[in-house]
């Protein structure tokens, strides 16, 4: 046990990203300590390597300059030139973040990005909020049930749900061979390339995300508090909004924090489901590293991006807390 | 344990006693009366569960009434039933002369404090209290007014402005109390009001909802499992069975009259002895049990006739405990050996070995602070009792 906890707090590398030395007192037993090393030092190490390291090489090449060449990039810090460090250091620029001010297309994909989420937040919880409210007044023999039908879909890759409502959409479509033949339409719908079909594709694939943590808010709340005020003269409809809906906020605020974050990065739901129209930030990303193999750019894009979701991030370990554990 | 024969202590904050007030109140006596609340041959049926079976029973205004029984004998649905959270399957219920049936709880004036409390955790203790208020569209300023009321009603004025989480069991219960009186319903609901509460702070407050019923001249109505709870606070007590009423009758009449063995044995601890009647002589009637001879008063108009199965129930502090041998041996007097002695600091129960293995047991008040002689364990003694000291149940 022992060494293998002293083995995962070497492997955290530099000194830096050491966690922080238990606070000296009392010599406890030696097994719980390196125990508890370890539980802590394991998640630390994969934060480390899988996170932070990529991020702080982001930030470096975001801090380069472009060049045509194989990485496309003018590298900083040779590792062969330490002692130069001090003038190599002056040689880093932000010019990449300056250019991001300069063309316009960054601010407008970014804006975009965020009404796109924003709409798909706001649809996805008027579709979770009755759907989480019917799982939990569901009898209770049948809630499992429900609960892995709801997450069931996550069992298929998600490209290939993603491709299926292509199929779905498509103006030749289920869809719209539906509608037509129902007489409701004359011409197929072009949803398929639109906005919409973006919306769509955000709000079913991020649907449980919303579902989950609301449904755990509901299903948590004592059915008393409805009586109680029924007994106190509430017509359900009110008792609604004044008990069910205030104590449900919590997680309300967990699912669309968890719906909107990833909705505003999100790349291959644009991609497949969006047209020429679609402006999302994820995909101008994906342009600048590959089809423009401007590198340092992508990486400045990426670098803001994380910076302007972190502050959501943090509402959202909040409103966890508040939540109490198990939440999600 | 204290109830047993006990004088019932009263509150020493109240100028007049209740006890004055409460000896003269008796309008299920007059025939003329209108009862506030009437249950008529009300059934409740859960699949094929009968939680109320065709029950009758009348509570009328300004009465403190318990419903008493174990756990699943119907006394919760009953509460419900009137609350309107359950809807009979057959039957009425009658508030004040008109049909509760169809409608729904938020139009019933009723209002109903919950086991649990069930207080709005998003909400402070004012906003608890004002919250029914707020429902039925009361001025703004009037709201305030009743809400301050209430809390100095419940001393709760410090804590408005917390959240239920961060009050104390006690006060919690307080909120809940203030939240249910604040419409001023015509019938309280209380079901099982003090289950939360420590004993000693169950027994404060248990007078202290007895000073508010007759203060705000309110008919409470409350379920409990408690029977000295329910003795203590009720003005009459239905004894509960198996979604039936076993009886009604003042908490007196319910300990020192029971209409069957069920409800002598549920209500405070009670001897049996069964037997068969020997012989009826008017109002006197002999039952030969095992270990003697039990002749007792009963009602003449009971049908006890000799052959007939019987059972003698007595509470235990009606018996006497006496090394000495009675003056008459043969008729109310066993002998038998002290088997368990239990000293409970007021009063002293004893458990006696008749020499058929019977367990009779007595209980005797500690008045002095020390006996001279007191009786030890497997100490031969004798158990009397007067004709009429107990009562005779078919068996």
């Amino acid at each position: 046990m022992s060494a293998e906890s002293a083995d995962a707090t070497d492997a955290t590398g530099g000194g830096a990203a050491r966690p922080a030395p238990e606070p000296a007192g009392p010599e406890r037993i030696a097994d719980s300590a390196s125990f508890r090393r370890l539980v802590v030092g394991l998640p630390f190490v994969w934060l480390v390597l899988l996170f932070l390291v990529p991020f702080l090489l982001v930030l470096k090449i975001s801090l380069s300059t472009l060049a045509l060449g194989q990485p496309p990039y003018e590298p900083v810090f040779p590792l062969a030139e330490i002692a130069s460090f001090g003038e190599r250091l002056r040689e880093l620029s932000l010019d990449n973040y300056l250019f991001l001010t300069d063309d316009p297309l960054y601010l407008d994909s970014l804006i975009s990005s965020l009404v796109t989420a924003g709409v798909s937040t706001a649809l996805a919880l008027l579709v979770a909020y009755p759907f989480a409210l019917g799982l939990a007044r569901a009898p209770e023999r049948i809630r499992p049930l429900l609960l892995v039908l709801t997450i069931l879909p996550f069992w298929t890759s998600f490209l290939i749900r993603v491709y299926a409502w292509m199929g779905i959409l498509r103006n030749e479509g289920f869809l719209n061979q539906l509608l037509l033949r129902l007489g409701l339409i004359d011409q197929p719908l072009v949803i398929l390339n639109t906005n919409a079909a973006v919306l769509i594709g955000i709000v079913y694939s991020y649907l449980p995300f919303m579902v989950l943590p609301i449904y755990a808010s509901l299903e948590r709340q004592d059915p008393r508090l409805l009586e109680a005020a029924a007994d106190l003269g509430s017509p359900p409809a009110r008792a609604f909004w004044q008990v069910t809906f205030p104590l449900s906020l919590p997680g309300v605020l967990a699912g669309c924090l968890l719906v909107f974050i990833p909705a505003v990065g999100e790349f291959v739901i644009p991609d497949l489901l969006g047209g020429s129209e679609t402006l999302m930030i994820g995909k101008t990303l994906w342009n600048e590293f590959f089809i423009n193999r401007d590198w340092p750019v992508a990486s400045a894009v990426a670098v803001v991006l994380l910076v302007l979701l972190v502050g959501p991030i943090l509402l959202l370990q909040r409103a966890r807390g508040s939540a109490g554990a198990g939440s999600l | 344990m204290s109830a047993l024969g006990e004088a019932r202590p009263q509150p020493a904050s109240a100028g007049r006693s209740l006890g004055s007030i409460r000896r003269s109140f008796a309008p299920w006596a007059d025939p003329a009366e209108v009862p506030l609340i009437e249950f008529a041959r009300v059934s409740k049926r859960f699949g094929s569960f009968a939680a109320v079976s065709e029950l009758d029973l009348a509570i009328y205004r300004r009465e403190f009434h318990a419903l008493l029984g174990p756990s699943g004998c119907g006394k919760s649905t009953l509460l419900r039933m009137l609350a309107g959270f359950e809807e009979p399957t057959s039957g009425e219920v009658r508030l004040d002369g008109q049909t509760l049936n169809g409608i729904p709880p938020h139009k019933r004036p009723v209002n109903m404090m919950f086991q649990s409390y069930a207080l709005f955790p998003h909400m402070s203790v004012e906003k608890n209290v004002e919250f029914g208020l707020k429902q039925d569209g009361m001025a703004r300023s009037e709201r305030s007014e009743r809400v301050a009321e209430m809390l100095k009603l419940v001393k709760l004025e410090p804590f408005r402005n917390r959240k239920p989480a961060q009050l104390s069991g006690g006060q919690q219960q307080r909120v809940a109390l203030a939240r249910s009186l604040a419409k001023r319903p015509k019938v309280l609901l209380l079901d099982e009001p003090l289950g939360a509460l420590d004993k000693k702070l169950r027994e404060e407050t248990q007078f202290e909802l007895m000073d508010l019923q007759q203060s705000l001249g309110l008919t409470f109505l409350i379920v409990t499992h408690d029977q000295e709870e329910a003795m203590t606070m009720a003005d009459r007590i239905s004894v509960m069975r198996e979604g039936r009423i076993a009886q009604v009758g003042t908490p007196e009449t319910v300990y020192e009259a029971p209409a069957s063995r069920y409800v002598a044995e549920f209500v405070g601890g009670v001897n049996i002895l069964s037997g068969t009647v020997a012989e009826r002589r008017g109002d006197r009637v002999r039952l030969a049990v095992p270990g003697g001879i039990v002749e007792a008063d009963v009602p003449a108009v009971s049908g006890l006739r000799p052959g007939s199965p019987a059972v003698f129930a007595v509470r235990p502090e009606k018996l006497r405990i006496a090394r000495q041998a009675p003056a008459d041996p043969g008729v109310n007097a066993f002998r038998g050996e002290v088997w368990d002695i239990a000293y409970l600091g007021d009063m002293t129960l004893f458990n006696a070995r008749l020499p058929g293995g019977e367990i009779l047991k007595a209980a005797t008040v500690n008045a002095a602070r020390a006996s001279a002689e007191p009786l030890g364990y497997e100490e031969e003694v004798w158990l009397t009792f007067a004709p009429d000291a107990g009562v005779v149940l078919p068996e």
